[in-house]
């Protein structure tokens, strides 16, 4: 594979995971346009036009935003339900509200949600100030997520 | 400017093969700026007593028998006792002695960068965070209302994140992803002394100490995903996400506490 990703590509790479992942989901349609979108496959999360897009963002403002609740999807390991808190078009956080119990299914639904963060958080909407991986070569950096971070103003 | 304090204090360093990223906030300029020259110094100098890729690094000299541990710089016997502590602690799976030589290369990063961070809060900045190659020591806060940030990259779509962590609610978070994807497959199984035969592509670990967050995900890394998953459920304190060949995503029950 080729080791070139420029963070366009990165944004295209997660909006084409986000169709799969919100359609698996099935989201009540109309409750948010950005995610009515992203439900259609046709357009990537409005996160990267977010008006709270900023470095410095609160966390907080995570709890402020519109809450959609997922239809409950059943999976090999029991019933499971995903709520997303949608804030000025951007998934702000990714929750399982309900799993099913007992040994070694909750280890694969607590999976699912870091799946679906994955989904939901383009690199350059995710508010991020490093990233971890793989460890990369001197020439692998300068095309890496992390060197984009170290060229930021903020 | 609004708050000078407030702008963060950046700097890139190649070192070890790898880009080393510092993103330091607060404290008092020049105290901040002297520290930042002695972490980076201390990177390099680290580079050269324990490369294994120099013939005159101390390391390998210490190899080699030709100095003693008490001829070697003090960080030797530091890096080496926690390689021992890491050994015992890895139930096997994590070892300095590959094929009979020494060899604390899989200490000694993780070691540096978070030696590195604790010098800038010690000088005063509140809040440091430094990636090295992909490796991350993070202490204190970079702003008043905000947590430090880190993306895990996705191995399997590349410029892609498999989570984000945030490290609200502690004054120290490190993240430490081994994988095979950018230098190939650089984990070697201690048992075999090969490439490490792994359903994993990546393990990405959450402790407040990188010398050690960095140990476990090579360790969990050569075990794969179950027995390595296993592993780090029962280590206090460490959290884990695991990515498999099969684009599975596992990870550690109190995970989620830190996804952001």
């Amino acid at each position: 594979m080729k080791r070139s990703h420029p963070v366009r590509r990165a944004v295209l790479a997660g909006a084409a995971t986000v169709s799969g992942i919100v359609l698996l989901l099935s989201l009540k349609p109309g409750t948010d346009p950005g995610a009515a979108a992203a439900a259609g496959g046709a357009a990537p999360p409005a996160a990267a036009r977010s008006p709270q897009g900023g470095r410095d963002t609160p966390g907080a403002d995570a709890g402020a935003g519109t809450v959609l609740l997922g239809d409950e999807v059943r999976t090999p390991y029991g019933p499971v339900r995903v709520r997303l808190t949608v804030s000025g078009g951007r998934i702000t956080k990714a929750e399982t509200v309900r799993a099913p119990g007992g040994g070694r299914s909750d280890q694969v639904t607590a999976a699912a949600v870091p799946r679906l963060n994955q989904a939901v958080l383009s690199a350059q909407s995710a508010d991020i100030d490093a990233v971890s991986g793989a460890t990369y070569t001197s020439a692998g950096y300068r095309e890496s997520l992390q060197s984009a971070l170290d060229r930021a103003d903020g | 400017m609004a708050d000078p304090a407030a702008a963060p204090l950046r700097h890139v360093e190649e070192v070890m093969g790898t880009v080393f990223s510092f993103d330091v906030r607060g404290g008092e300029p020049a105290a901040v700026r002297a520290a930042l020259g002695e972490a980076v110094a201390g990177l390099h100098r680290a580079d050269e007593v324990f490369s294994t890729f120099r013939a005159d690094s101390q390391i390998s000299r210490l190899a080699r028998g030709e100095l003693t541990v008490g001829q070697c710089a003090p960080e030797v016997a530091e890096v080496l006792e926690l390689a021992a502590e890491a050994e015992r602690a890895g139930e096997g799976w994590f070892s300095t002695a590959y094929g009979g030589r020494l060899d604390p290369t899989g200490i000694v990063k993780g070691w540096a960068v978070e030696r590195a961070a604790r010098r800038l809060a010690a000088a005063g900045a509140r809040g440091v965070s430094v990636n090295g190659g992909g490796d991350v020591q993070l202490l204190g806060t970079p702003g008043a209302r905000r947590p430090w940030r880190v993306g895990v990259s996705d191995p399997l779509r590349p410029g892609g994140l498999a989570a984000v962590l945030s490290a609200a609610g502690t004054a120290e978070l490190a993240v430490a992803t081994s994988g095979s994807t950018e230098r190939g497959a650089h984990v070697v199984d201690p048992r075999t002394g090969r490439p490490a035969v792994t359903d994993l592509v990546a393990v990405t670990v959450v402790a407040p100490r990188l010398t050690w967050a960095d140990c476990w995900a090579t360790a969990a890394f050569a075990r794969g995903s179950q027995d390595g998953l296993r592993w780090l459920e029962s280590l206090a304190g460490v959290e884990a996400l695991l990515i498999t060949a099969g684009d599975e995503v596992r990870c550690t029950d109190g995970l989620a506490s830190w996804l952001g």
